[in-house]
């Protein structure tokens, strides 16, 4: 525990548990990923070098009409499988490398390639046929993930997208070069495995669309969820109890028209006791919330940011089993697992409070802001 | 030494907490008695582990598991401070000018922990006590839920100063699996919302010279006046049986 100062030092790992950061500007002006990687570097004892990753909102305005698909491929015959895919069922606006610096920390990285499309509209398989644009993209991204060996979309939202990967939070940051990226809202893991392998496509965050999900804990309920999920078609494939989340805000507030407070109470239901003393009304609406939901429902300890394109979400498991701390500073609201993190950002905030088990802290962007 | 060096300043900005420990140790063999730690900010184990008499006053917030099995020395935190402060400590004083996290004085077995303001979760989890060794934890603000649970020995005392409303200055879950020492909270306190394990009964401060030395301690450390905790009660929260498990496990 570092107060044994004998010989023990050079072999000692024993801290644990992820470290999460939130950081969004409510007027919509773009920071430079500099930020959140300061603040996620502070904890960086929290993790132990088998993931890190971001998540950053606002990043490609040039393009921001366009799904911006990053995907990992373990080789050169998985990117063909998967770019044929890509050729029958999208317009293909732009295609590159995401550009990463070559260091020594980093290695036996995946191809790392990102794409600008939008769904073709005509000449496509059937069984794509007829759908929205963000059921297509679903699809599309669901059927890669399960299908194609090798290949993993784990990025596949507008205007936003994911860098993540095997190493400390500081040197994926140097690898994906994070601080010449400018975002309105930054997500940030710092990524201790505990039971399922550290590997590049099981680092947070995880994302569909424009959900992304960094996650402190581990979900107990994950066989459940993952059950539940695939009767809406939903394909479980990343090897992390996380992932689950994604989709079930997928659902929950994209498919199912949830609120964003609502999908919460599903997510972290109160319990039975606390639903017996509501008032009427409540009862009523938290009693048929847990019947309808009840295998969405997310067990075990958690502290979870989301974010989405109009903001930022910090949720608790309901007994508060791994720390979250919320702060705002101006137009600024952060979230983070411990306040250094946020003050080694922002040294005097208005505000810092510890959210309560189970609410969630909702920060979003301003309305008039588009 | 001369006098003067018995006081030194460290500027821990960007500091490692191992180094940062291993220069206070430094200190201390060099005869300081008061160190102040400047541009703290999230260190770990801060003082953890110490058996000394040594002051030690941090500027910043400082990380997790500060004073952890510490024995003696006396921390003072200008600031917040986070989760697992006094963890498992054995005697000295940690002050905390502001909140703290979650998990404070876990296991702790001996000495003060005096906080000015809220905390959070499971604060008091699993201390003990015994015989001469009496832990106490104060808190100036409100606590989240798990106060005491598990809680063995020692005393435990919330006050809700500035809080919002009647009945809310502690959680849900109050003292759940508690078997000895005692809580106390200047509020009401539902039987509904506390462990099976205990009881409520109401008491003044003027009655329960324990409580009174420990609010008289932080009082003095805050530089507030005794006189308003004199006024009202106190909800005394300890358990009605000291084995509540003893006839689990028999036919």
């Amino acid at each position: 525990m570092g107060f044994d100062l004998g010989s023990r030092r050079q072999q000692e790992k024993e801290i644990s548990g992820c470290g999460i950061v939130g950081i969004l500007n409510k007027k919509g002006k773009r920071i430079s990923g500099e930020i959140a990687k300061q603040a996620i570097c502070l904890m960086n004892d929290r993790g132990n070098g088998l993931g890190s990753g971001f998540a950053a909102y606002g990043i490609y305005p040039d393009y921001k009409e366009l799904y911006a698909f990053h995907i990992m491929y373990d080789n050169l015959s998985a990117q063909s499988e998967a770019e044929e895919f890509l050729d029958n069922n999208f317009k293909l606006e732009k295609k590159e490398e995401i550009p990463h610096r070559d260091i020594p920390a980093i290695h036996s990285q995946p191809l790392l390639w990102r794409y600008f499309v939008e769904p073709k509209r005509s000449g496509i398989p059937k069984e794509m046929s007829g759908l929205e644009d963000d059921d297509y993209v679903v699809r599309a991204v669901l059927n890669i993930n399960a299908s194609v060996s090798g290949a993993y979309i784990f990025s596949s939202g507008k205007n936003m997208g994911v860098f993540k990967g095997v190493g400390f939070p500081k040197d994926i940051s140097e690898f994906y070069q994070i601080e010449m990226y400018e975002g309105y809202l930054w997500t940030a893991h710092n990524r201790f495995p505990t039971n399922t392998p550290g590997w590049w496509g099981g680092a947070h965050p995880f994302t569909l669309l424009d959900w992304s999900i960094v996650h402190n804990g581990e979900i107990s309920s994950y066989g459940i969820n993952k059950r539940y999920l695939e009767m809406f078609g939903y394909h479980l494939t990343l090897l992390t109890d996380t992932e689950v989340v994604a989709y079930l805000l997928d659902l929950l507030i994209r498919k199912h028209g949830l609120s964003i407070p609502l999908a919460c109470k599903v997510l972290a239901a109160p319990f039975w006791k606390d639903i017996d003393t509501m008032p009427e009304e409540e009862r009523k609406i938290f009693t048929a919330l847990r019947m309808v939901y009840g295998s969405a429902l997310v067990n075990g300890p958690f502290a979870i940011i989301f974010g989405h394109r109009r903001g930022m979400v910090g949720l608790n498991d309901r007994i508060k089993l791994r720390p979250l701390v919320a702060a705002s500073e101006g137009d600024f609201a952060y979230l983070a697992s411990e306040e250094s993190a946020i003050r080694e950002i922002c040294s005097h905030p208005d505000k810092v409070w510890s959210p309560t088990a189970g609410e969630p802290m909702i920060a979003e962007l301003d309305e008039q802001v588009d | 030494m001369a006098r003067e060096n018995r006081t030194v300043h460290i500027n821990a900005r960007g500091v490692y907490y191992r180094e940062l420990n291993d220069q206070i140790r430094q200190c201390m063999r060099a005869g300081a008695e008061e160190i102040f730690l400047d541009n703290i900010n999230g260190q770990y184990y801060i003082g953890s582990g110490l058996r000394a008499k040594v002051k030690i006053i941090v500027n910043g917030v400082p990380g997790n598991d500060l004073g952890a099995f510490m024995d003696g020395p006396t921390i003072i935190i200008k600031g917040n401070a986070q989760d697992n402060i006094g963890n498992t400590m054995n005697s000295g004083k940690i002050v905390v000018h502001g909140h703290a996290g979650d998990v404070l004085g876990y296991s702790m077995r001996g000495g003060k922990l005096l906080i000015k303001e809220e905390v959070g979760y499971r604060v008091g989890i699993h201390m003990k006590g015994y015989k001469s060794q009496v832990p106490s934890i104060v808190i100036g603000g409100c606590a989240g839920n798990f106060l005491g649970e598990y809680m063995a020995g020692g005393i435990l005392v919330v006050l809700g100063i500035d809080q919002s409303e009647p009945g809310s200055c502690v959680g849900d879950y109050l003292g759940t699996g508690m078997h000895g020492g005692t809580i106390y909270v200047r509020d009401e306190v539902e039987i509904s919302r506390c462990g099976k394990e205990v009881g409520i009964k109401k008491v003044m401060l003027a009655e329960e010279p324990e409580l009174k030395e420990v609010v008289a301690d932080f009082c003095q450390e805050f530089g507030l006046a005794l006189e308003p905790f004199q006024q009202q009660y106190f909800a005394k929260v300890v358990p009605v049986t000291s084995r509540p498990y003893g006839r689990l496990y028999v036919y």
